[in-house]
């Protein structure tokens, strides 16, 4: 049961949790248009402070809630509000406590949604905390997993690019610890899995971590292709050093097996070709639209009566 | 054979003993030492369960639970006798705790903790030897010197 909890990892939920909230999604999928009507979340406001730039998650998290009938407050951007005046965290959501009944919440920093979630009575839901998780964006990527290719289990899942900062892999990894899937890593040298995430996850999962996409784009199922994190890199010549470094074109993506797909969590910059989105393969913006379905099923999980 | 005590007994105070040998200024360093307390230090004495360890005698000084936590980061199997009109009065091992609140900054510079949100650290302990603790917030693991150095 998710009524009233947090959601600060995906270590939050268990398989039961997962499987429930993609019933209830298929359930939004396809009551869609209802679901306005119905107003399941009437009179319940949606709270979404984002501390750092973002279009899909807080847009889908305020189109979810719009869509269940509910309000959306929102601070879009941290520097028209009191943050920008030194105001610390643990005030902010002291107050905004009171303004809603959910709370979503992104910051650069670690665990400020599970210190946000520790001065809120209401529930808080983790839309990204620096370079830690982003629990939502990882159901979003199983349920697309799921719905495109009928199962998680016994897949061959190749990641590849920012694997130290990127958010999205270290939840999605977490997360696929509870499936029999093989996992494939690929990044530039210095932009490898952390190793506090790999050994959360190296005894639960058959990982192979490899130099060169070669050596597995033939047999993946899933290709899942991330960006480098510019906004996490304190010297930007590093960055700047690394762009270009692994690109996605249609010959790479033409070698994939006939049923699989490449995902990615967006934004994208360079690291897949543009020519690739027209390809049958490509299930990027897809798995953005299933953002909808899943947040609508998470807030009237969460939130609803 | 010489049986000249290397470092005197104490009246009153505390004797922290079987402190890792070389670590015993690095436990010195997070106790707060005023100008009434005369100290003895023992470097690499030798010891028949340690082989070699450091020992550290403090006059009038009497250790709170906060420094007793601590010092099981430094010394994990360091023993701490209380000292009254030269008698042991209380012999104890300090005790590695499961959650360690408020005594260790976090080494990752990008978790909230060390952003002047109004909460303390807070590490679960993950293992003793070698003493791994995990940050309840951003979740990274420190050992050994990182702990030390961010005592």
């Amino acid at each position: 049961m998710l009524k009233n909890k947090s959601l600060i990892s995906v270590s939050d939920l268990d398989e039961g949790d997962i499987e429930n909230i993609f019933e209830k999604a298929d359930y939004m999928c396809q009551n869609m248009n209802n679901m306005r009507q119905n107003e399941p979340m009437k009179l319940k406001i949606l709270a979404t402070l984002f501390y750092e730039p973002s279009t899909r998650t807080r847009l889908s998290f305020e189109s979810a809630m719009e869509r269940l009938g509910g309000y959306v407050i929102s601070m879009a951007d941290s520097k028209t509000s009191s943050f920008s005046k030194g105001e610390t965290l643990a005030d902010t959501i002291r107050i905004v406590e009171s303004y809603a009944d959910i709370i979503v919440i992104r910051h650069p920093l670690e665990g400020a949604a599970l210190l946000a979630s520790r001065f809120s009575s209401k529930p808080v839901i983790n839309a990204g905390d620096g370079s830690g998780e982003h629990p939502t964006q990882t159901l979003v990527d199983l349920y697309t997993i799921k719905k495109e290719l009928g199962d998680i289990d016994n897949k061959e899942i190749t990641i590849i690019g920012d694997l130290k900062y990127g958010r999205t892999v270290h939840s999605l990894l977490l997360a696929l610890t509870r499936y029999n899937v093989k996992i494939n890593l690929v990044s530039p040298s210095n932009l490898k899995l952390p190793d506090y995430v790999y050994k959360e996850i190296k005894n639960k999962l058959d990982i192979n971590i490899i130099n060169d996409l070669e050596q597995s784009i033939e047999q993946s199922d899933v290709l899942y292709v991330t960006r480098i994190q510019k906004e996490r890199f304190t010297d930007k010549n590093e960055y700047y050093k690394l762009i270009g470094s692994y690109k996605i074109t249609k010959d790479e993506a033409e070698k994939m097996k006939e049923n699989s797909i490449i995902m990615h969590p967006l934004p994208r910059i360079d690291e897949i070709d543009a020519d690739v989105d027209f390809m049958k393969k490509a299930k990027y913006f897809k798995q953005a639209s299933y953002g909808i379905p899943i947040r609508m099923a998470l807030i009237s999980m969460i939130a609803g009566d | 054979m010489d049986k000249t005590l290397k470092i005197s007994k104490i009246k009153d105070g505390t004797v922290i003993d079987h402190i890792p040998a070389g670590k015993a200024l690095k436990v010195l360093n997070i106790l707060n030492i005023c100008e009434n307390n005369s100290i003895s230090i023992g470097i690499r004495v030798s010891s028949s369960k340690m082989k070699e360890k450091d020992v550290i005698k403090i006059e009038n000084r009497f250790l709170e639970k906060i420094e007793l936590d601590k010092i099981s980061m430094i010394a994990p199997r360091a023993s701490i006798s209380i000292i009254k009109n030269y008698d042991i009065i209380e012999k104890f091992s300090v005790d590695l705790p499961q959650k360690i609140m408020g005594i260790l900054k976090c080494n990752n510079q990008n978790c909230i903790t060390n952003s002047g949100e109004p909460v303390d650290s807070e590490f679960n302990l993950v293992s003793s030897s070698p003493l791994t603790v995990k940050c309840a917030y951003c979740k990274r693991e420190m050992s050994d010197n990182e702990i030390i150095n961010n005592l």
